[in-house]
């Protein structure tokens, strides 16, 4: 009896003590395939860290943004680790919400990040979230349906080409569309696309003085063309087809043509499911030749919120997981061609990456075609190609991309559409602020 | 016969419950009460403080508000109209003895038991969806063009939705109605000659009068908060087309973080769920009186 009870002391003693030494941090993500994969990795990081303990808490976008935006907002202080976007990343940021990340480790090779995200996701040359996965858009296209209208695509393909390479392939009696492109309303969703798409028409979202600009011609071309296009040659119902509605719509081969995410790219190519796996080709986003080209850069990053006590942990798991020893990792796990795409330079680099990914290329050009700092033709006073990173954008980026849903929907005329934009816009800004 | 001391004992022990029960809805209402009269905005933490009814008057002044307020009146009305005259009809019928009666009635009440985003996730992929939809099958059958539901017709497509997730429940209400209507009453109005049109009309309604009541106060609460179904189907949209009072307050408050503001809009809806509430019993409740 008494050594029983010795011996449950001791053990209780002991767990009590590996207790106290393991630190366990609480990491939010998004439920993406790259996110889930990386989970299922984690017994590499934890080998190595015996004395940190991970939790995940994994969710859907939407609700993952409202979760981590609610906690830091109000410094609920749940997470050690938040996945957020380019978007978020500049304004915590500028709220000191966020920890610049300068102890990564000496072999983390930070300079390899590619430029362009790094700069996403840098404020006063120093970076406050390690991009996990990045991404720009794209033209995803049939090359089949391409070759039987005669047309051959190029690279960087204009507006115009687009539009009547998108007229020769609707075909609706057999259910194929020229064009599929987002139509759900929303900030990430319709807006993304069309804000991206508006800075190769030359337009903007705001002048120098936060002047909204939807009154300006350039908005009504960009609108106009898009409104015109979709309901000439896209699919129906576009004005509730977001990415992965889109997703599904090109797998089985319902569209000729789909400018979306560089990410969709594995997807489409993926032969278990897509039934056109081996017709898909790929070119830049299209342009107006007026310098900017319509496609976007965003990337899932991991921050570290600056209320958490356990910042070096955190800082040890954000490290491992956007390093270049993660990606061999899955390299060895899962093949070349799953690893997290956007965020090094050195992956483009590697000849086993392009063999195995046949976007790597167009991937990495695209990436490297947008400019935070200098999304539009004209001069801003934001950072941002397809988002403006204010912390009003998310609400007026929702309404706008509303208003649009309803022109694409036939519900309201894009001039109606363009004068509520407007109107809603310069309350939003009014309210802020920014206009007096 | 109570005393005046098992009164007081009862009263003694039921406070804790009573306090509870208040606390539990005064501290909510009063902290909504309170952030609608704050500019709040935690993501622009800076322009914090008191700023009177301007959130009322920024809520109210919003292009989307009265739009909701109709959408909101629209749905629950079109809602009361298609599950009170459809469950009416339906129970007459599953109340008429047929081969199959059991299965018939739990098929008829089976919508009730399945959640709201879950239906409306059927209904919008499986059912109204103009590519891969049943619908769109059909008319594609016929040679017609499908019809794009959640973009020409968002109103349309929330009401049947929701009506058939409520039909089941006035159905199921109304026809316990029915079946406690005596055989004896009825037959006597068949002897003497009334005939089915008239036997309903004077009998079978104003003894499901009660029932019909019921229905239409308990629908009336739970259309008025309607949320699920918008969220998954249109999110509010095209344009605020299908944003009803709940889904802007939601809006306000998780999408742009203008707590004050989705402050304001709830107490806002309180309101007028309150005013709906008194008219519904004025004009109904009457009947619980007999």
């Amino acid at each position: 009896m008494k050594l029983r009870t010795l011996t449950l002391g001791l053990l209780s003693a002991s767990a009590l003590a590996f207790a106290a030494h393991a630190e366990s941090i609480t990491i939010a993500t998004v439920n993406n395939g790259d996110m889930v994969r990386m989970q299922k990795l984690t017994e590499d990081f934890t080998k190595a860290n015996p004395d940190i303990q991970l939790n995940w808490v994994t969710l859907e976008e939407n609700v993952l943004r409202e979760r981590v935006t609610t906690d830091i907002a109000t410094k609920g202080g749940q997470y050690d680790v938040m996945t957020i976007g380019t978007y978020e990343v500049p304004i915590w940021a500028k709220q000191s919400w966020l920890l610049p990340l300068d102890k990564l480790g000496a072999d983390y090779d930070a300079k390899d990040i590619i430029p362009a995200i790094a700069g996403g996701l840098s404020v006063d040359g120093k970076l406050y979230a390690a991009p996990f996965y990045g991404e720009s858009s794209f033209v995803m296209y049939r090359k089949d349906l391409m070759d039987k209208a005669g047309l051959k695509m190029p690279d960087a393909p204009t507006w115009d080409f687009i539009r009547q390479a998108a007229d020769k392939m609707t075909d609706r009696a057999n259910g194929v569309n020229g064009v599929c492109l987002r139509g759900k309303a929303g900030w990430g969703e319709n807006m993304a696309f069309l804000t991206a798409m508006s800075n190769s028409f030359g337009a903007r979202w705001f002048d120098e003085n936060w002047k909204p600009q939807f009154d300006q011609p350039e908005w009504k071309k960009t609108l106009q063309f898009y409104v015109d296009m979709m309901k000439a040659d896209g699919p129906e119902g576009a004005s509730s087809n977001g990415f992965n509605e889109n997703l599904a719509l090109f797998q089985q081969g319902k569209c000729g043509m789909w400018i979306d995410a560089t990410v969709a790219a594995s997807f489409v190519s993926d032969p278990k499911n897509s039934t056109v796996a081996d017709k898909v080709g790929y070119a830049l986003a299209p342009d107006n030749g007026l310098g900017k080209r319509g496609n976007w850069l965003w990337a899932w990053s991991l921050a570290i919120p600056a209320g958490t006590q356990k910042a070096d942990a955190a800082e040890k798991f954000v490290s491992w997981a956007t390093s270049k020893h993660y990606a061999e990792l899955v390299a060895s796990k899962e093949g070349w061609a799953n690893v997290p795409p956007g965020t090094r330079s050195s992956l483009y680099a590697n000849a086993e990456y392009q063999k195995a990914a046949p976007f790597a290329k167009m991937t990495l050009d695209s990436i490297n075609a947008a400019d935070p700092t200098h999304p539009t033709v004209k001069p801003v006073p934001y950072v941002g190609v397809q988002f403006v990173a204010i912390p009003e954008f998310q609400g007026l980026g929702t309404t706008v991309g509303q208003l649009f849903s309803a022109a694409l929907a036939g519900q309201s005329s894009v001039d109606d559409a363009l004068k509520q934009a407007q109107d809603a816009a310069t309350a939003a800004m009014t309210e802020g602020g920014y206009i007096k | 016969m109570a005393t005046q001391q098992t009164r007081s004992l009862a009263r003694f022990m039921m406070a804790p419950s009573v306090v509870l029960l208040l606390v539990w809805m005064v501290v909510p209402l009063a902290l909504t009460l309170w952030f609608s009269f704050q500019q709040y905005n935690p993501l622009n933490p800076i322009r914090d403080g008191f700023v009177g009814f301007s959130n009322y008057a920024l809520f109210y002044s919003n292009p989307a508000f009265l739009q909701s307020i109709l959408n909101t009146l629209t749905l629950v009305v079109s809602v009361l109209l298609i599950t009170v005259i459809g469950g009416i009809l339906l129970a007459l019928l599953i109340d008429q003895p047929m081969w199959g009666q059991g299965i018939v009635r739990i098929l008829v009440i089976s919508p009730f038991f399945v959640m709201p985003p879950v239906a409306a996730l059927v209904w919008k992929n499986m059912i109204m969806h103009p590519q891969y939809g049943v619908f769109a099958d059909i008319a594609r059958f016929f040679g017609a063009q499908p019809i794009d539901w959640f973009g020409q017709h968002p109103m349309m497509a929330i009401i049947i939705i929701v009506a058939w997730q409520w039909l089941p429940f006035a159905t199921l209400i109304l026809l316990t109605a029915l079946q406690s209507l005596d055989g004896e009453q009825k037959e006597a109005a068949e002897m003497d000659g009334a005939g089915f049109v008239s036997r309903f009309i004077y009998l079978t309604l104003p003894h499901m009068s009660r029932a019909i009541t019921v229905v239409i106060l308990i629908q009336t609460i739970f259309l008025l908060s309607v949320y699920a179904e918008i969220l998954v189907t249109t999110n509010g949209g095209p344009g605020y087309a299908s944003t009803n009072l709940p889904f802007l307050v939601y809006q306000k408050a998780l999408l742009e973080f203008k707590i004050g503001q989705a402050s304001a809009g709830g107490i806002i809806a309180v309101i007028l769920a309150n005013i709906v509430a008194f008219f519904a019993m004025r004009a109904v409740g009457k009947n619980l009186d007999k």
